[in-house]
């Protein structure tokens, strides 16, 4: 079984989400980039099966600037190989551009299995995991928050609103769009990454990127705010005494 | 390329997700500019009464027992086809468990541009223009809607419900079902959510944590206040992924939509996907140390602090106003 987890990285929503100079998109000098969340899930995924029924796991990534971090944890965690694709990301990146440098890397990996996480916040142009399942020409689900390999298929959970879950079976090779792994992304210690740095390799593979096929931008901007909530100040108990005389207006004590 | 506006009418065991009502109402808003027409397209099985209701000026119905629930593959088959005949100036989809998986998909295969977490596409000026939001709602991005059939997975908050229902009666075309030997997925069956949990759906007092809350052995101190309140704890997605909530007290896109007294979003920035299952909430109060989160324009009152402070003192607080 062979299991390939594309990853990509996004903007750091903890940071200030800057934007650049002409207000059409990210100033990407100066975000604080980190892994994709869903990402993360897809790799704790991958693991899990890889220890409950044996598979190799492939993490493959573009060749941005802090990719290498990931990587090496992912390499920590459990993962056997990492590759990454290198190209042109200074002029931006998007989901058909990723998927479209993927996919020589996936042809020729022949994975049974496609992991990737279902979405990330700052894709404008839809989800990585469907666009490689078409050029792939293999199935895909996405809102997956199980995955059970038997055999030349795979069974999983696939999340609806309300928490309704779909029990589907697919059949193998398939791309999987994960919003969670069955159990947590597993915390590594940075000694251990700091270990798999020296021990692990990192393979690079040249590759293309095509920004192209996407909607433009004329215009991106921190929301305008029209209503914002009524700030509450002081200490905190002129707070929790503000805050239970809104309780009790409202006939909640 | 004409100038109707499609939409793919999303069903889930026999019930059209509000969604679609919602992308009627926008698909309506958006043909009054085109001029075209307003086109409503269901994939199913035995599903035509699906039509009735909605406010569309035809539908198209194509039958398959494959399509008795969304399937990736079937939707594929009959959507690459019907948008390759048909050509219209926009296809709208929901950003849900089945528009965005279908909607990339097609965009690849039909080499046509797909826009995510569209929140509005309106008239500007002659042209069309689109509205995203995208990095959990803290940035807005807008642009010229391209010039080829645009797909668009869109995000509930511009349009009401009851503004896509409709009693008029709309003729009803049925299309041809393309071959579905060989499909790659199939259904066994649908999961129920424990039902021995309490349903946060009818409950009038929440206390919603969110990413603020940083390790398991805190929801101690949320809890508390819960019970000082006589409220129910409940979570945004960080907190029930990492398990420490089950699933059936999850509010959002997977979870629940919620409609208490009062909400009070303790470590909550108020992400879209979070936002729109609680915004029939009476009242919103926000804890979040980050000034500009998203949930404070939502919420009537905002406290920039820390959240477990917060907790902590108001517990005290209603305890003593109780006893005094």
């Amino acid at each position: 079984m062979k299991i390939v987890v594309p990853i990509q990285l996004v903007p750091d929503l903890v940071e200030d989400l800057e934007i650049s100079p002409d207000g059409t998109s990210f100033d990407y000098e100066n975000l604080v980039w980190i892994i994709n969340e869903f990402d993360d899930h897809a790799i704790e995924q991958a693991i899990l099966i890889k220890e409950k029924s044996g598979a190799e796991v492939t993490i493959l990534a573009p060749d941005m600037e802090d990719i290498d971090d990931p990587l090496f944890t992912a390499a920590a965690k459990g993962a056997d190989k990492l590759l990454k694709i290198s190209g042109d990301f200074d002029a931006g990146i998007n989901n058909h551009a990723l998927s479209k440098l993927f996919t020589p890397a996936l042809r020729s990996l022949q994975p049974d299995l496609i992991l990737t996480g279902v979405s990330n916040h700052d894709g404008l142009d839809g989800a990585l995991g469907p666009l490689m399942a078409h050029h792939l020409g293999l199935p895909y689900i996405g809102y997956v928050s199980s995955v059970t390999v038997d055999g030349e298929k795979a069974t999983v959970h696939k999340d609806y609103p309300g928490g309704l879950k779909a029990r589907l079976k697919v059949k193998l090779p398939a791309v999987l769009g994960i919003t969670s792994s069955e159990t947590p992304p597993r915390y590594v210690p940075v000694s251990k990454v700091r270990q798999s740095m020296k021990t692990s390799q990192i393979d690079e593979l040249e590759g293309e990127m095509d920004l192209s096929g996407v909607a433009t931008i004329e215009r991106m901007y921190e929301p305008e705010v029209t209503e914002k909530a009524e700030m509450l100040n002081g200490d905190i108990a002129d707070i929790s005494n503000q805050l239970v005389k809104i309780l009790k207006e409202q006939g909640l004590i | 390329m004409n100038q109707d506006i499609y939409v793919l009418i999303e069903h889930i065991r026999g019930s059209v997700s509000d969604i679609s009502f919602m992308d009627l109402a926008q698909a309506r808003a958006l043909a009054s500019v085109t001029g075209g027409q307003v086109v409503a397209v269901i994939l199913g099985h035995k599903a035509q009464e699906l039509a009735n209701g909605l406010d569309a000026d035809s539908v198209l119905y194509v039958d398959d027992a494959a399509m008795a629930e969304f399937n990736y593959d079937a939707y594929q088959r009959v959507l690459t086809s019907l948008l390759k005949d048909k050509a219209p100036r926009a296809m709208l989809f929901g950003d849900t468990t089945i528009g965005a998986d279908i909607a990339s998909s097609l965009s690849a295969a039909l080499d046509l541009p797909v826009i995510s977490f569209c929140a509005e596409v309106k008239g500007d000026g002659g042209a069309l223009k689109y509205v995203s939001h995208i990095c959990a709602g803290k940035l807005h991005v807008e642009g010229p809607l391209p010039d080829q059939t645009t797909l668009l997975t869109m995000v509930p908050g511009r349009f009401r419900v009851e503004e896509g229902k409709s009693n008029k009666p709309h003729p009803l075309t049925i299309l041809p079902t393309p071959d579905m030997s060989d499909l790659r997925i199939a259904l066994m069956e649908y999961e129920e959510p424990s039902a021995e949990d309490v349903d946060i759906s009818t409950e009038p007092i929440l206390i919603a944590v969110g990413r603020g809350l940083m390790n398991k052995d805190d929801l101690e101190i949320v809890e508390d206040l819960a019970e000082v309140m006589g409220g129910t704890v409940c979570a945004s997605r960080p907190v029930v992924d990492q398990r420490w909530l089950p699933s059936t007290r999850l509010v959002g896109k997977s979870g629940k939509v919620v409609k208490p007294k009062i909400y009070l979003a303790l470590g909550i920035s108020g992400a879209p996907e979070h936002v729109e299952s609680i915004t029939g909430s009476e009242m919103i109060i926000a804890v979040n140390t980050d000034p500009n989160a998203p949930i404070f324009n939502l919420a009537k009152y905002g406290v920039e602090e820390d959240m477990l402070d917060v907790a902590e003192a108001l517990s005290e607080a209603i305890q003593e106003a109780k006893g005094g």
